[in-house]
């Protein structure tokens, strides 16, 4: 890495600018990965979300860092510290609500971006690590979200929490141990407030260390695109700056419209009304929701009949993301030219929403053997189809290259070199 | 099976499973509150002060014996449009428990602004001893309320979750007490009633709280407030007017939200529409 | 935009070679965003601007009509305690005849009571020297060499208007903005 700095002569006029990046290439590192980065050139709007992806996790630790400034992690004081800060604090409602649906937004936005990466195969070699990374990230974003929604000790994040630390319990042996462990008392209680705190305010920071060699892992490898297929050359690429930088950021304009527009207008539309009421241990609400982000993994956890099989079948449903790579063996990435894939990742994609909706009502009646056909098809789709498919499916002829794909694309004239 | 009928039959499996709640919610509760005009709704909406000054004078008058609301202090109520001298008007029977003082008591002493609402009672013990349930505080009533319950947000009315339908909700407890004795068959049919409904003593028939028995009694009577300015004050008048005040209570900075709103809005209004014309600029002469 | 038909060679020689149709787009988008950025960044600052519920105890109203001649009460404010005296005639008098030469800090008593009101001292009860809080507003309490208030961490001796007469303290005790309100109803802040 250091020799990488010193071939030729530096891009940079600026004396201080050359002084510091010759002891630390600071400059040289941003003009090489986010300036001349040769990045392919038919991106389509669904490569947005990776950046935007990342912008809401600044947006989350910025708005977090200023949250704690008035927030207090007692079970006495907990419930009305968030509402002084709606009611007291300068700007605190608007700090409140952008952390509040920022949440929700930056899951959207994550959750785009993993479909987006189903879709194109942007899991498959040689970016089967870049796409771990991604499940780790999630998992990491789901346990802070997790412990964030207990703290304002409202009605939902006292039994949400009460019903999740109560899985654990579902482990043979050490189940019990483990949940007074994670309690630190024998139910949900001030001990287990304090330290979610202390972990909702560390998780973030771990997270960007992991996004951190995310996106180096992806500089390693390059993007993937939408045709699935590797650039060969200058004609397939353009550099990261100013195309992508420009169109990103129209991107996230428009991202911002939509994640304002509800701060502003509709900030419970996300939520829960029953966390406007202070917790109470004694009095369990009709219905535990969790936030709309874990309702798929809700839905298969209570699919299954078994309290430890309906835990495993949870953590089932992430952990058989982490093998994706091996499970669909497929050649051909873009499901652009795979035309049984792209039909079963819609089915896919709809059974997800599907459990999503099933996981927000109650576990009775008809919503019971829905959940189970649900639950059954989404692991049938990756341990079953995903593999057959990659053995029995004829792909579409594949473009030469990106360019030739662009050029038949556009009927236009020849690709000038960047 | 081809693609494409196994694609029509998964659409009719999961038409079908998106209607499964239809049926099961006719065996809920009962008709819903109807949606209200609220001068607080919509993108535009801002509190109707006369409103919240009559709203809080129901407060006053009636609710405060038994609800508390103790996040707001008296100081707020200059939102309402209440002068500092008006608000020391209001609180000056007002005694709060304080100290200790050097004799290690606890003392009364008048409220000033700084002050929270006083509780009407000392802890939630005395309150259910005194009532026989426990009355709610009211500070954030209107947004711990929901109309529609049940399945997730995209099948419910897009409407009633946006403005949450809490106001629409106590608006219709307020007013939705009926003489048990005198209803139809029809309308106990209407309320899906089991055949062996019963009020137990000190409880109350209401057309929309959930069970259809609820212990408060009827609180708002026509003519029981006298307001100052003269507006009505019909039992519905006055129910309109104290939700306003209490949905003010839940969010005083509602205003603030929607104007920074518009503002935020038209700047990235603008600002997408700049942004889009640096991005095409920026393509324009590349094939992509 | 202003002249469709000029290309960008026109716009080049109007503006000069620096500036071009295109890169005013440019310049018009930077800017907007980063008015927008600044807009952005003043509520995360202004958050920690005191709260509207620190700002209601900026200011505290006192009813004095307990208070009697020669009697003295300290109230809590912004944190800070009050020092309220009535004072005799005798401590006003010794407080208006000092003469201010011999003042480490020369200020004249009827600068630090309101007119009428010379009776009332009001005084921020924290030594100016290294902020303890002075003793002499109980009765029993040491008051020093001047009647007034006596610091017992490094020893300050204050008069019967506050001021520092001895001692390492540099200032006299604070007076604060106060007004009345009425003649048992005092405003401090």
């Amino acid at each position: 890495m250091s020799s990488a700095s010193h071939n030729g002569p530096s891009p940079f006029n600026n004396p201080v600018i050359k002084w510091i990046d010759t002891r630390l290439p600071i400059f040289s590192y941003i003009e090489k990965e986010y300036h001349t980065f040769p990045t392919p050139r038919n991106f389509n709007y669904f490569w947005n979300f990776g950046a935007i992806s990342m912008i809401m996790l600044v947006t989350m630790i910025v708005t977090g860092i200023v949250l704690a400034m008035h927030y207090t992690p007692h079970v006495d004081y907990a419930f009305n510290s968030v509402e002084r800060i709606m009611r007291d604090v300068n700007y605190g409602w608007m700090l409140r609500y952008l952390h509040m649906n920022g949440a929700s937004f930056f899951f959207i936005a994550v959750y785009v971006h993993i479909f987006r990466g189903l879709y194109y195969g942007s899991y498959k070699q040689p970016r089967e690590l870049l796409w771990i990374l991604g499940v780790v990230i999630l998992l990491l974003m789901m346990a802070t979200a997790f412990m964030g929604y207990v703290l304002p000790w409202g009605q939902m994040s006292f039994w949400g929490a009460t019903v999740i630390t109560n899985l654990f319990s579902a482990i043979p042996f050490v189940g019990e141990s483990i949940v007074t462990w994670l309690w630190g008392g024998f139910a949900v209680d001030n001990p287990t407030l304090n330290r979610f705190f202390a972990l909702h305010y560390l998780l973030p920071f771990v997270i960007v260390g992991v996004v951190g060699l995310h996106v180096v892992a992806l500089h390693v490898v390059g993007s993937n695109n939408p045709t699935g297929i590797e650039p060969k050359g200058p004609r397939d690429t353009l550099p990261f700056h100013p195309y992508y930088t420009m169109k990103d950021g129209f991107g996230l304009t428009v991202f911002l419209l939509f994640y304002l527009g509800f701060t502003f207008f509709a900030p419970n539309f996300f939520g829960e009304v029953d966390n406007y009421v202070q917790a109470n241990p004694l009095v369990t609400p009709e219905h535990i929701v969790p936030e709309w982000y874990f309702l798929p993994f809700y839905a298969i956890l209570r699919a299954v009949p078994d309290k430890l099989l309906g835990v495993l079948a949870m953590f089932g449903a992430i952990a058989v993301l982490f093998i994706l790579p091996w499970l669909d063996r497929s050649k051909v990435r873009s499901a652009t030219f795979r035309p049984i894939y792209k039909v079963f990742f819609w089915v896919f994609a709809l059974d997800c929403l599907i459990l999503g909706w099933l996981g927000a009502n109650p576990a009775e009646g008809a919503f019971i053997w829905m959940s189970r056909i649900a639950t059954a098809y989404y692991f049938f789709h990756f341990v079953v189809l995903l593999p057959l498919l990659s053995k029995i499916e004829t792909p579409s002829p594949l473009p030469a290259s990106i360019a030739d794909a662009v050029l038949s694309k556009n009927k236009a004239a020849p690709v000038a070199a960047e | 099976m081809s693609i494409k009928r196994m694609m029509r039959v998964a659409t009719v499996a999961v038409a079908a499973s998106l209607l499964a709640p239809a049926v099961l919610a006719a065996e809920a509760t009962g008709p819903k509150p109807a949606a209200q005009e609220w001068s607080f709704d919509g993108l535009f909406g801002t509190y109707d002060r006369a409103a919240l000054q009559r709203g809080y004078q129901v407060y006053k008058e009636v609710c405060s014996a038994c609800h508390g609301l103790s996040l707001v202090a008296y100081r707020d109520l200059k939102d309402i449009g209440l002068s500092e001298n008006q608000i020391k008007q209001a609180i000056v029977d007002i005694q709060i428990t304080d100290g200790p003082n050097d004799q290690g008591e606890m003392f009364e002493r008048p409220a000033v602004l700084s002050d929270r609402f006083k509780k009407p009672f000392p802890n939630e013990q005395a309150a259910i001893a005194a009532n026989g349930a426990l009355p709610p505080d009211l500070s954030l009533l209107a947004k711990a309320r929901i109309v529609e319950a049940g399945s997730i947000p995209v099948l419910r009315s897009f409407a009633a979750k946006v403005r949450y339908g809490g106001p629409d909700y106590i608006f219709g407890i307020l007013t939705g007490y009926k003489d048990f004795e005198q209803l139809t068959p029809a309308e106990r049919e209407a309320y899906h009633l089991p055949a062996d409904f019963k009020l137990a003593d000190g409880q109350h028939f209401n057309e929309y709280f959930k069970g259809h028995a609820i212990r408060m009694a009827k609180p708002l009577n026509d003519g029981q407030v006298t307001f100052l300015d003269g507006a009505p004050n019909t039992t519905a008048a006055m129910a309109h007017d104290v939700v306003t005040f209490l949905t003010w209570a839940a969010e005083p900075r509602m205003e603030q939200r929607k104007q920074t709103g518009l503002k935020v809005m038209l700047f990235l209004l603008v600002l997408a529409g700049l942004m889009y014309l640096v991005k095409r600029k920026v393509w324009a002469n590349v094939p992509h | 935009m202003a002249s469709p038909k000029s290309s960008p060679a026109d716009a080049a020689a109007l503006h000069g070679p620096e500036v071009t149709r295109r890169d005013f787009l440019f310049v018009a988008t930077g800017a907007v965003a980063a008015v927008g950025a600044a807009a952005a960044v003043w509520p995360f600052v202004h958050q920690m601007n005191p709260a509207a519920d620190v700002l209601a105890l900026s200011s505290i109203e006192v009813n004095l009509s307990a208070v009697e001649v020669g009697q003295a009460i300290t109230v809590k404010w912004r944190g800070k305690p009050v020092f309220i005296r009535r004072r005799t005639p005798a401590e006003i008098e010794a407080a208006r005849e000092a003469p201010l030469g011999e003042l480490p800090d020369p200020q004249a008593d009827k600068d630090r009571v309101k007119d009428g009101k010379a009776e009332w001292l009001i005084l921020v009860g924290v030594c100016t020297h290294l902020g303890c809080i002075p003793l002499g507003q109980k009765p029993g309490d040491q008051r020093g060499d001047f009647g007034g208030w006596f610091c017992p961490c490094h020893g300050s001796h204050y008069d019967t208007s506050g001021r520092i007469r001895k001692g390492p303290a540099p200032r006299n005790l604070v007076v604060p903005e106060y007004s009345f309100v009425s003649d048992t109803l005092v405003r401090v802040g």
